[in-house]
């Protein structure tokens, strides 16, 4: 007897077929098509469009540090702009002062937020919970007032200013399309480093000190060393996206980095699903285009509207989006990795 | 007489899981049933889908009540006290406190009541200001069942009384609960591991494992039954 | 000495403030394991309501009567509505929630009532006492602070409710098995920190002036002393902040200028809990394996 077109879809799906591909080539060609777009993008919008999306990544590298942190290290972090601070300031000095090119502030940045973050981390190890998001809101609170304090170094209250970027020239691209593509590729390069970390031995190390702490350090994980690296590594995440948006906004100042920055990495953290990696990007959307959004609605109280959307994204996915999408393409995909079942929580 | 409990057909589930395949159960109004089984059986969760704790498909009917979709302090308000596995004591509160909540439902005569609990078991006057936590197992158990009572259920729910406790603990705790019944005129379902003494104790017995009840009787009838004799009684 | 005196009880008058607001935040993290980041917005957003009263011409203590019973009512449609859909999801949602309602409340108090600063009445005069060592009006602002904690204290410990919400707080399922409605009493809770709430920002907005972001360091301060007494521990949340006041004067006069006083007083918090790490009264949760 022959099967229906239905009957027959049903078979091939069961058999981890769709329309005649396996999952594992729809990935290939998600992954293919989510290329394929960023690149094409910035040539089809215009400059502030092309700044925006450039924004949106760099917030995503910033989430993704608090992601390793907080979703798969179960520590809540209130102090992330601090460490985003902490990176654009490094540059903003570095470019301003000694005249180093943008590039070659990159990896002083990323140093110092590490070792920052490691020498937060030490301490930190003594605290859970609301005790952990204390001494990390403190830290937020102090680095504004740092910069301001010691503004020999910082220029105070008025900041620094950074000389434009000029892209290397032959190559065709204007300054923000430019700035465009070294952002992108340091956000795959961040995501690809990120993912190895945390499907690796490591992270099913961390994933093991998140959920049954004692198990873990009876099993002989060195649980301090690995939450300690597990901080710095966050802030180092977050620190690089730090100096990033410095070089592209080209300005420095205490305003911009107080305790409102923080809490929106988090936010957009819990929007996109906090132990996920793509949750980074729509984190970073978020905190990129829904400010603006509310604004349209409301520009007599746009922060209310900024509030309730978060109140909406929370109820409606209280996993986040990439959080709660993931159960259904889990039922979708049969061949999925066993480690990345577990890291899920 | 119609019993006081009677559950039909009753499925329970655990997310997508069912654990308790549909089973029957009655409580004869003034009488007492125990559950036997082994651990994972489900009787702790026969307990619990009777309390609205777990969801659940079937009839139960309590004194002519349908309790299925009911909440948990819905059920309680009707007159079903449980004390839970583990004894559930406000470890925080004094023994005292514990006691004047389980009057919430009945606030009437409530001291009174205070010192009938204290006529029952003596040693729980003794520390009435103390902290429920610093009581023995033992002196917890009896807090638990205490302030069940304060209820003035018609049904006393006990989830494994003799959990943890030394042999003269659970003798003297079963010898009060035998004394309860008789003077409170209160039905009980209890579920047990220690299968002798209870089998001495109750009317009817039910035997549960992995979520089926595979034999169900008058509690002599169970404790003659060579199989389980060999199973569940040790000879 | 004389003005060391001075400044602690100064101090004290500014730690009643924190210890209210620090105890409302203990109360909703005992019974829902919550941090309620927007409890200071709610606590500015209630005295706008009773300046609005006092503007349109009602007598100040029963603007402050009528504003507390609406917060109190504000409180518990706040937890019924807003919270409780969150209430057992995973708690970063519920820390998001908080908050999206900071934002909404401050956002909505700056369109309300306008980002002007305003004046704020204080019903107590102010008049040196005691050989100038404090003044009638911090007087005021802790004999309120004692009656209200004295009322609270008479509420948890010899009210049915009262314990019914110690109860529910401490074993919710057990409280269930009692017959207690958890949800309502939850909601009663929220209302309690809110009405608490209410009190510090009226207490303290003659001092501070009323604006909206009136209570953002007052709410860092009363959540540092919550967890310097011991998130857990409403005895620890007053001690922690009456001592977080002290501290915070004393470090504003001898150490250092305003503007880092602030990350000053923290970092001394913080030196105290690396060496406590659940808080001056708090109890060590024992895990077992």
């Amino acid at each position: 007897m022959t099967k229906s077109v239905l009957a027959l879809a049903a078979d091939d799906i069961r058999a981890g077929r769709y329309a005649g591909l396996s999952i594992g080539a729809w990935r290939w060609l998600a992954a293919g098509g989510a290329v394929a777009l960023a690149v094409a993008l910035p040539f089809a919008a215009s400059k502030y469009q092309v700044f925006e999306l450039t924004m949106v990544m760099i917030y995503a590298i910033a989430v993704l540090g608090l992601n390793i942190l907080t979703g798969y290290n179960g520590q809540i972090s209130l102090g992330h702009g601090g460490f985003f601070a902490a990176g654009a300031y490094t540059t903003a000095i570095l470019m301003q002062r000694y005249g180093v090119p943008y590039w070659a502030t990159l990896p002083p940045a990323a140093l110092v937020s590490f070792v920052l973050g490691v020498l937060f981390g030490l301490p930190a190890l003594r605290f859970e919970g609301p005790y952990l998001a204390l001494v990390t809101l403190a830290m937020a609170v102090a680095v504004p007032q740092f910069l301001k304090y010691f503004d020999t170094w910082t220029g105070g209250v008025q900041g620094i200013n950074l000389i434009k970027v000029k892209p290397p020239s032959g190559i065709g691209l204007d300054h923000d399309r430019w700035l465009y593509f070294v952002v992108l590729v340091i956000l795959v390069l961040a995501m690809r480093v990120a993912a190895n970390l945390l499907h690796g031995r490591s992270g099913r190390a961390l994933v093991a000190i998140r959920d049954h702490p004692i198990a873990a350090a009876a099993m002989g994980i060195p649980t301090a060393r690995y939450k300690t690296l597990a901080f710095g590594t966050s802030t180092m995440f977050t620190g690089v996206a730090g100096a990033l948006a410095a070089i592209v906004i080209g300005y420095v100042s205490p305003e911009g980095y107080s305790v409102f920055l923080s809490l929106s990495f988090l936010v957009g953290s819990a929007v996109g699903g906090i132990a996920t990696i793509g949750g980074a990007i729509v984190g970073g959307l978020f905190i990129q285009f829904v400010p603006n959004l509310a604004n349209d609605i409301s520009d007599a109280a746009p922060w209310a509207v900024y509030g309730l959307a978060m109140l909406l994204f929370m109820y409606a996915m209280p996993r986040g989006v990439v959080g709660s999408l993931e159960p259904w393409l889990r039922r979708l995909s049969r061949r999925i990795r066993p480690h990345d079942a577990a890291m899920r929580k | 007489m119609a019993p006081i409990l009677q559950l039909t057909a009753l499925k329970a589930f655990y997310g997508q899981s069912e654990v308790l395949h549909g089973i029957d159960i009655a409580v004869e109004d003034g009488g007492m049933a125990v559950l036997l089984g082994a651990n994972g059986a489900g009787k702790t969760t026969t307990l619990r889908a009777i309390c609205g704790m777990v969801r659940c498909e079937g009839d139960i009917v309590f004194a002519g009540e349908p309790l299925q979709g009911r909440s948990t302090e819905a059920i309680a308000n009707l007159g079903v006290a449980h004390v839970p596995e583990g004894r559930g004591t406000f470890i925080g509160l004094t023994v005292e406190e514990n006691l004047r909540l389980g009057a919430y439902t009945r606030p009437a005569g409530r001291d009174a009541n205070i010192e009938r609990m204290y006529g029952y078991f003596p040693i729980l006057a003794e520390r009435r200001r103390q902290q429920a936590g610093a009581l023995s197992g033992g002196q917890q158990q009896m807090l638990a069942i205490a302030r069940a009572l304060m209820m003035a259920p018609r049904l006393l729910v006990l989830d494994e009384p003799s959990f943890g406790l030394a042999p003269r603990v659970v003798e003297d705790i079963f010898t009060i609960v035998e004394r309860i019944r008789k003077e409170e005129r209160v039905s009980v379902l209890l579920v047990e591991q220690n299968a002798t003494l209870a089998l001495e104790l109750a009317d009817h017995a039910y035997l549960i494992e992995t979520g089926y009840v595979v034999a169900a009787g008058t509690a002599k009838q169970l404790a003659d039954d060579p199989q389980i004799r060999r199973s569940y009684l040790g000879y | 000495m004389h003005e060391f005196l001075q400044q602690v009880f100064s101090g004290l008058a500014s730690g009643a403030v924190y210890a209210s607001l620090a105890l409302a935040l203990v109360m909703i993290y005992r019974s829902t394991e919550l941090v309620n980041f927007a409890q200071g917005e709610m606590a500015m957003f209630s005295t706008y309501i009773a300046w609005t009263l006092v503007n349109a011409g009602l007598p100040f203590w029963a603007a402050f009567v009528i504003t507390l019973a609406v917060s109190f009512l504000g409180g518990m449609a706040i937890e019924r509505v807003i919270v409780r859909p969150v209430e057992n999801a995973p708690v970063f949602a519920a820390v998001v929630v908080c908050i999206g309602l900071l934002l909404i409340f401050n956002s909505l108090a700056g369109f309300l009532f306008t980002y002007t600063v305003q004046d704020f009445p204080s019903p107590f005069p102010d008049r040196p006492v005691l050989g100038a060592l404090m003044t009638t009006r911090d007087l005021g602002v802790i004999a309120v602070t004692l009656v209200m904690l004295a009322l609270l204290f008479a509420f948890f410990r010899f009210t049915t409710t009262g314990l019914a919400m110690r109860a529910a707080a401490q074993n919710p399922e057990s409280a269930r098995l009692c017959g207690i409605r958890v949800g309502r009493m939850l909601a009663i809770g929220w209302g309690l920190a809110a009405l608490i709430g209410a009190t510090a920002g009226i207490m303290v907005a003659p001092v501070l002036f009323l604006d909206p972001n009136m209570m953002s360091g007052v709410l860092l301060y009363a959540f540092a002393g919550a967890l310097l007494g011991g998130i857990t521990s409403p005895v620890g949340a007053v001690v922690g902040g009456l001592i977080v006041g002290v501290t915070e004067n004393l470090v504003g006069t001898y150490l250092i200028a305003t503007q880092l006083k602030l990350t000053v007083a923290l970092a001394l918090i913080i030196i105290v809990l690396v060496l406590r790490p659940n808080g001056l009264f708090g109890t060590a949760v024992v895990r077992r394996v």
